[in-house]
């Protein structure tokens, strides 16, 4: 079984973030960055997929140079191989030009399965895997929790999940894309042995083509507004308890 | 092409529509839109059997609703919904697609977007007029940022609305006419094969009409830490509750679980301990009355929604106000 796992590198979470001169993203040069949380759980079910039924792990990323340091990092825990879309400014692009690059690194590997996170960090648009199974013309499922093969290899049954703790299972047939939900499983850590093994494995490097202009820009970005007026509570952290719970017991009343 | 046309969702059980609610938000977000660009505003129902639902939007101030039918609509399924609408759009021609940003729709309007060369604009909080030109905001990086986005394509412009973000009390009532619209489908254009829904537990405890909760998130570190919080929401008579991360851990049990893929809760206060406040941990604690927050980060979204917040060390704050607590009550 052939299994590509589509991931992002995103900003560190918690980080502190500027605002670029352009006011249209962040100043990248003071951030650190990381495998994007949901990504790196498909990335956790493509590798017991891979120890159940055997096969190939390939990761996929698109990205600048820094990239590759999330691909290692995935290398290390076990994926075979990877593949790096050099790309520049992704965040200039649509959701749609993304897939489209993605879609075409991956046209001639013939994966059995894509697998992706349910959204990025970042951005959250939540949609770069499902669009891929457009372009590549491949059913999908979104948000699923637990993968199984069916015996005559051809098909898959999926846990998905729905609102308010609700869940449905769907099947399909292969190939098919399907976007992981974060905390599904016990990530893995790289072995000492895998970070070593990861030196040697292939990162295949693939030029980003043309891209047609976006539909969908994203043209400024700013602090939220606050909806709210918040009181914060300062002092030491007894003084600040001993307020808060003269608020509980007088403003809003619980006590 | 003109018009707004909005995309209303709704299930059958027991013989009965059962609306999500995130529908009539939509549905508010779009008559906004239709005002503002001076078009006229549009609705759609897909299902085996819309006319009821459908006869149910046509009280609202619409142009008109469609009633997209087909056998094979009566299930969800990507396949179906995707080229159902593809072809119903196709033939309404509408210049915005919006529709409520639930998990139905994650699954199948970015697929049904790209099938017009567009992007969903997803999850969106705010719509405003610049120069005639709608802009669409949506939040980024978990909440700590907001960003103005621009549909700059040959449209349709698809766009879906987050939960709680538009007023479905503003939606207009009215009377408007329903045109049946009988898409073709066929078998073997859906691939999936989609199963009953189901729940893992029955639900045990019933956070909703809690009155008070102590809520805790990531910042709690470990599984021996939560005896902490606990505490705190014994001294206080609350329920305990949680965001996802902490009950995907297995330190407190699922059902004990705030947001969208848990509970939706509107208790007297809800004090959030350690948590970030990710949109999807946000929208099932909106509806309380007052919000305290502590959180090491000052910059953390949750201050966003905060009627009273410390910024300090969880470790030292929680016990020190469980200790205060009891001290008021006398225990």
């Amino acid at each position: 079984m052939k299994i590509i796992v589509a991931v992002k590198q995103v900003p560190v979470r918690d980080s502190l973030i500027h605002i670029d001169s352009s006011g249209r993203w962040l100043d990248e040069g003071e951030l650190s960055f990381e495998i994007n949380e949901p990504d790196a759980y498909a990335l956790e079910a493509a590798l017991l997929l891979k120890e159940k039924h055997g096969g190939e792990v390939v990761v996929l990323c698109a990205g600048p140079e820094r990239a590759t340091q999330t691909m290692r990092e995935a290398l290390a825990k076990g994926a075979d191989r990877a593949i790096h879309v050099e790309a520049e400014d992704l965040v200039r692009m649509d959701t749609f030009g993304v897939a489209r690059l993605l879609a075409a690194a991956i046209a001639d590997e013939k994966a059995d399965l894509i697998l992706t996170g349910l959204q990025s960090e970042d951005l959250g648009l939540g949609q770069t895997g499902v669009v891929m199974a457009e372009v590549l013309g491949i059913p999908h499922a979104t948000i699923i929790m637990e993968i199984e093969l069916e015996e005559s290899g051809g098909r898959i049954r999926v846990k998905r999940e729905l609102e308010e703790g609700w869940f449905q299972t769907v099947e399909m047939p292969l190939p098919a894309l399907l976007t992981i939900q974060s905390g599904i499983s016990k990530l893995r850590y790289a072995t000492l042995m895998g970070i070593k093994k990861a030196k040697t494995k292939e990162v295949r490097r693939v030029a980003a083509g043309a891209m047609p202009e976006a539909t969908v820009s994203l043209e400024r970005v700013y602090p939220p507004q606050k909806k709210k007026e918040t009181r914060m509570i300062g002092g030491t952290p007894t003084e600040a308890a001993a307020a808060l719970a003269d608020v509980l017991q007088f403003e809003v009343r619980v006590i | 092409m003109s018009g707004v046309l909005v995309v209303l969702e709704f299930r059958t059980q027991d013989g009965l529509a059962v609306w999500n609610r995130i529908s009539w938000e939509a549905l508010a977000a779009g008559q906004e839109l239709a005002a503002e660009i001076g078009q006229p505003l549009l609705a759609a129902v897909a299902g085996e059997r819309p006319e009821g639902p459908a006869a149910e939007v046509a009280q609202k101030k619409l142009a008109r609703v469609y009633g997209v039918a087909h056998e094979l609509l009566a299930a969800y399924t990507a396949d179906g919904y995707v080229a159902s609408l593809e072809q119903l759009i196709g033939a309404v021609r509408p210049t915005y697609v919006v529709m409520p940003h639930t998990y139905q729709v994650r699954d199948f309007a970015p697929r049904l977007a790209a099938r017009f060369g567009e992007t969903l604009i997803a999850d969106v909080v705010g719509i405003r007029m610049d120069g005639g030109q709608p802009v669409f905001v949506r939040q980024l990086l978990q909440g700590k940022l907001s960003g103005d986005y621009l549909h700059r394509g040959p449209g349709p412009c698809f766009v879906s609305t987050q939960a709680g973000a538009f007023r479905p009390e503003t939606v207009e009532a009215g009377a408007c006419e329903v045109e049946t619209f009988e898409p073709k489908l066929e078998a073997a254009m859906i691939r999936s094969v989609p199963g009953e829904r189901f729940r893992v537990s029955e639900k045990s405890v019933d956070l909703t009409a809690a009155p008070l909760i102590v809520s805790v998130g990531r910042g709690i570190k470990e599984k021996e830490n939560i005896p902490l919080v606990e505490e705190l929401a014994q001294a206080l008579g609350a329920e305990l509750a949680a965001s996802r991360p902490i009950c995907d851990n297995g330190w407190l049990p699922m059902e004990r679980q705030v947001g969208s893929s848990g509970q939706s809760v509107s208790p007297k206060v809800y004090i959030a301990v350690g948590i970030s406040g990710a949109i999807q941990h946000l929208v099932g604690m909106k509806g309380s009355k007052a919000v305290i927050a502590i959180n090491k980060d000052e910059n953390a979204p949750i201050f966003e929604v905060a009627d009273y917040g410390i910024v300090g060390d969880l470790f030292a704050v929680v016990p020190a106000l469980t200790a205060a607590v009891r001290k008021a009550k006398g225990m």
